[in-house]
């Protein structure tokens, strides 16, 4: 990373709605149907067919922009966007362009840097468009039972300085996204789709560079790692004298590399204008505040609270709270335990890490609860507790049983522990003058002989105070 | 009296009276197509096996005592812009020279309950651009008034069949005088009826927020009769609304006495034909005569309608006729090497000139840097119409107008000139943009003997008012041709 450079980015991110049929018919949004089985004359842009707006769209959409701090528009209306593309039937997308449901909205995103507010420009509706599959030896075809599902397009304000806000933001996003329950956001089915636009300038510099577009990442990793490319790609170009080009991108996960898709030379005129088959949209206040009153709690609520009843950190009550599953587990964890702090570290370090991005956790929460408690009480080590935790996430079972089993359990017996932190006293003459001489790190390496010799289960607290007591400190 | 001859009040008559079977009317109809057509050329399909099967089955209910629909059994051209399920519906393009929807136009399921039978589909100008069904890639209608002579258009099939009793009556379209001026042309009754009255689903789009689909009849009651088959709100066209009225024949006998005109001075301006104007002015004393209030306004920025209508539905056609691009259906062109050359190829080919006029200045008039010049201030220019309508109607109960400058005009003449056919709309567009009912038909013949139009602007929701008014000027001695 160049230290003399910043990179500036903003993201668009497309979420497909959760309705139960497509946003302008009455044809299914089901992922993964037969191919062209769920499309009708007016989502395939059959001549003389005409768009109906589901009104549902218009409620989730809203309930995104009430979740982000928007404002949601009294007045809105659907415009066409006009471009030819064999995936979009109509040659034209029904989406917003002036007038979008919602703006002025933003989001607080925690990163290792600390807390930041990231602004969202505007939340649109849109229909998606089908989907080309290239057949090897019958070319192109062409899949309708896409074209229609109803899409929000989330426009951040170019507030984000770096891959890792990039992705605290798209997490958080997602997190709102899911607990208002607008949207599924499972990015392998790309109903969640994030477009970066990225410029670089000098630190300091308060002038936008030019930007590229990279289009369709399905993954936060890719993200990620597409801008740490792009930015290095970019300062390199400017380092060297050159000008950056305005134009789209493409990430290529295989490489981890961008190339030039088309510039903006041959960039489209979509001649927007209002649809005129579909009469503006309307939102009274008294809509605005049933669909307000619909928001669940959302995840900063909890995130504050976990801070304030737990003790959390700001960046673990984050951490915590931005999958909502997990943070619904930790909740069940968390009231039976006289330990939630543990719970939430526990949850943090080895449950989030487990189970898989849109999976359940396989460990019931009572089992967690009790680890929590054995760990607070001084029955069982951290190490072990992972080790416990690690089997129950293969085979869940009473965690009681199993530590008994496997004899998982703390050894605090002083008198045993005394001996065994004598012994290593005696036979580490070097890394006890190591640690004489000043490196305080070398006292690790006897904890380390200590917990060999305890195979993982020795007391970590009563080993350091033996082994100090031991080397006469 | 010959079948072919009968009003549709005295046709459903005999129908409902056993007096002649709905396979006879079907049958007396087809004959005349088969007599006529060779010279006339009105429609581009026709579907005499399915007319019989259909009329067959009217007779066949019938018999069995069920319930029917006064049109039942009444024979029927549609428009060819209007879908038809299985039966091809070409907008008169090579384009979809082949294509057959998959489904029925809401006119069609409508009409197909009420048991009418189709007896084909209608000529009329591709995708309803021009004046004189000459941009048809079939074939030119002739008017039969005068074979020499355009029918108008677009719906000039619609209306010259009617015209020539090849049919009892038609669907016709109006995006910026379409039903109005053919019926005009061909001395015929048409009716644009409000926007939003008669559902646009599965009417290929020409201009959607001008499109209506309306009747062509011989005489004002039949039309009145047509379009109680047509109306009422449906949940596929989210513009189409409720009709507040249940039959428009109820009280159309009741005459003009104290009804209130309004004669726009801006209609009668240089350019009109002066033996039109002196028809519309003649038909507008007969309407005193018969206890009408008749009051000379003025509608300022009248001139303002005809470039704005004509960026408004060039902008949404540009974009509606998109989605024709050798994709999905219709005319693909064969010699292409990539997606890119697949499109222009097609409508290329697939086009012709007039259409691609329209899309070509639609798509300038959207461009960036272009839109606030045009499309916007052609939608300030509609805005300010509805006003100036709203203006005149806050004390009057219908307009009367000129429906065209000109008399029909020999076919060719003004092929050539796009600008010409264009100005031919000039009447007839403001209505259009102002989204308000308006009923054509005939008050005069010229010196050539061809008719005269006239027609009653009402309203938004006014249609009833306006046959009223048309049906007593009918028949009071309304110069009938």
């Amino acid at each position: 990373m160049n230290k003399d450079f910043e990179m500036v980015i903003g993201l668009e991110v497309h979420a497909e709605l959760k309705t139960a049929t497509k946003i302008f018919c009455g044809c299914s949004t089901k992922f993964g149907a037969e191919p062209n089985t769920q499309c009708c004359p007016v989502c395939t842009g059959m001549p003389g067919s005409l768009p109906v707006l589901n009104l549902q769209v218009v409620d989730y959409a809203v309930k995104a922009g009430l979740a982000t701090n928007c404002t949601i528009a009294s007045f809105s209306k659907e415009d066409r966007k006009n471009y030819f593309y064999p995936d979009l039937p109509k040659a034209y997308q029904i989406s917003q362009f002036d007038l979008p449901l919602c703006s002025h909205g933003w989001l607080d995103v925690e990163t290792e840097a600390g807390s930041k507010r990231i602004g969202i420009t505007r939340i649109h509706i849109e229909e998606d468009a089908g989907k080309l599959v290239h057949v090897e030896g019958h070319g192109t075809l062409i899949d309708c039972n896409r074209c229609g599902v109803p899409l929000i397009e989330i426009v951040s304000e170019p507030d984000i300085r770096s891959a890792e806000e990039a992705k605290a933001y798209l997490q958080k996003l997602r997190a709102i996204l899911l607990y208002t329950g607008v949207s599924d956001c499972r990015m392998n089915e790309g109903s969640l789709r994030c477009d970066v636009n990225l410029s670089v300038r000098k630190k300091g510099s308060d002038k936008l560079g030019t930007r590229t577009e990279m289009k369709n990442l399905n993954s936060f990793a890719y993200v990620v790692k597409a801008i740490e490319y792009e930015f290095n790609r970019q300062v390199a170009v400017i380092e060297a004298g050159d000008a950056v080009v305005q134009e789209t991108r493409r990430f290529d996960p295989a490489t981890g590399k961008t190339s030039s898709m088309r510039s903006k030379e041959d960039a489209d005129d979509y001649r927007y204008f209002p649809d005129p088959d579909l009469p503006p949209i309307c939102i009274s206040e008294e809509k605005r505040q049933e669909l307000a009153s619909q928001i669940p709690t959302l995840p900063d609520e909890r995130k504050a609270l976990y801070q304030e009843k737990y003790g959390l950190s700001a960046l673990a009550a984050e951490f915590l709270v931005t999958r909502k599953e997990i943070a619904d587990y930790f909740e069940a964890a968390a009231a039976l335990t006289k330990y939630p702090l543990i719970a939430a570290n526990l949850v943090n370090s080895e449950i989030a890490r487990l189970t898989p991005e849109e999976g359940t956790v396989p460990v019931a929460p009572a089992h967690l609860a009790r680890l929590a408690d054995l760990s607070g009480e001084g029955k069982l080590n951290s190490s072990m507790c992972k080790e416990v935790l690690s089997i129950l996430f293969k085979e869940d079972q009473d965690p009681d049983a199993l530590i008994a089993k496997g004899g998982f359990e703390q050894v605090s017996d002083e008198d045993l522990l005394r001996s065994m932190a004598k012994e290593v006293v005696a036979s580490s003459e070097k890394i006890l003058a190591d640690y004489r001489s000043g490196n305080k790190k070398a006292f690790q390496a006897l904890v380390g002989q200590m917990m060999k010799r305890t195979k993982g289960k020795g007391n970590p607290a009563l080993i350091q105070k033996l082994l100090k007591e031991e080397i006469g400190e | 009296m010959k079948i072919t001859e009968m009003s549709l009040r005295q046709l459903t008559g005999a129908l409902a009276d056993g007096q002649i079977s709905a396979v006879e009317a079907a049958r007396a109809y087809l004959d005349a197509v088969h007599e006529k057509e060779p010279q006339v050329g009105a429609y581009i399909t026709v579907t005499e096996e399915a007319a019989l099967a259909a009329a067959g089955q009217v007779d066949k209910a019938r018999a069995a005592g069920e319930a029917l629909h006064p049109l039942a059994g009444v024979p029927c051209g549609i428009k060819d812009n209007i879908c038809t399920k299985g039966v091809a519906t070409t907008c008169a393009s090579r384009m979809l020279e082949n294509f057959l929807p998959p489904y029925d136009a809401a006119v069609m399921e409508k009409l197909n309950a009420a048991g009418t039978v189709m007896l084909g589909k209608m000529n009329m100008d591709e995708f309803a651009m021009g004046g004189a069904t000459e941009t048809s890639y079939f074939h030119t209608t002739h008017n039969p008034r005068d074979l020499s002579r355009a029918p108008g258009g677009s719906s000039g099939g619609s209306a010259a069949a009617v015209a020539a009793g090849e049919a009892a009556f038609t669907l016709g379209s109006d995006t910026g005088g379409s039903i109005r001026q053919p019926a005009a042309f061909c001395g015929v009754v048409g009716m644009k009826p409000t926007y939003g009255l008669v559902s646009r689903y599965g009417l290929i789009a020409f201009a959607s927020s001008l499109d209506q689909i309306g009747p062509l009849t011989r005489d004002v009651y039949s039309n009145a009769m047509v379009l109680n088959a047509l109306v009422g709100q449906d949940k596929r066209d989210a513009t189409s609304l409720e009709c507040p009225v249940k039959d428009f024949t109820q009280g159309i006998e009741e005459g003009v006495k104290g009804m209130r005109f309004a004669l726009p001075k801006e209609y009668f301006a240089q350019g009109l034909d002066p033996q039109i104007k002196a028809a519309v002015e003649a038909a507008a004393k007969k309407l005193e005569s018969l206890g009408a209030r008749v009051d000379e306004v003025s509608l300022p920025d009248l001139d303002a309608a005809l470039p704005a209508y004509y960026v408004i539905s060039s902008a949404e056609a540009s974009s509606n006729l998109a989605r024709f691009d050798g994709v999905k259906y219709g005319f693909r062109a064969k010699n292409f090497t990539d997606v890119e050359s697949l499109y222009r190829e097609t409508r290329s080919q697939g086009f012709g000139a007039e259409v691609k006029r329209r899309i070509m200045l639609g798509s300038f008039v959207l461009s960036a840097g272009y839109y606030d010049a045009y499309y916007k201030k052609a939608l300030q220019v509609r805005t300010l119409l509805k006003q100036r309508f709203d203006k005149i109607f806050e004390d009057h109960d219908a307009i009367l107008a000129p429906v065209a400058p000109t008399t029909a005009y020999p076919l060719g003449q003004k092929a050539q000139n796009p600008v010409e056919v264009y100005m031919g709309d000039v009447y007839t567009v403001p209505v259009n943009i102002a989204g308000l009912p308006a009923l054509s038909l005939p008050c005069g013949k010229d010196s050539n003997g061809l008719p005269i139009g006239m027609q009653m602007i009402g309203k938004p929701f006014g249609e009833a008012a306006l046959y009223r008014a048309g049906y007593a000027f009918e028949q009071n001695g309304g110069a009938l041709v």
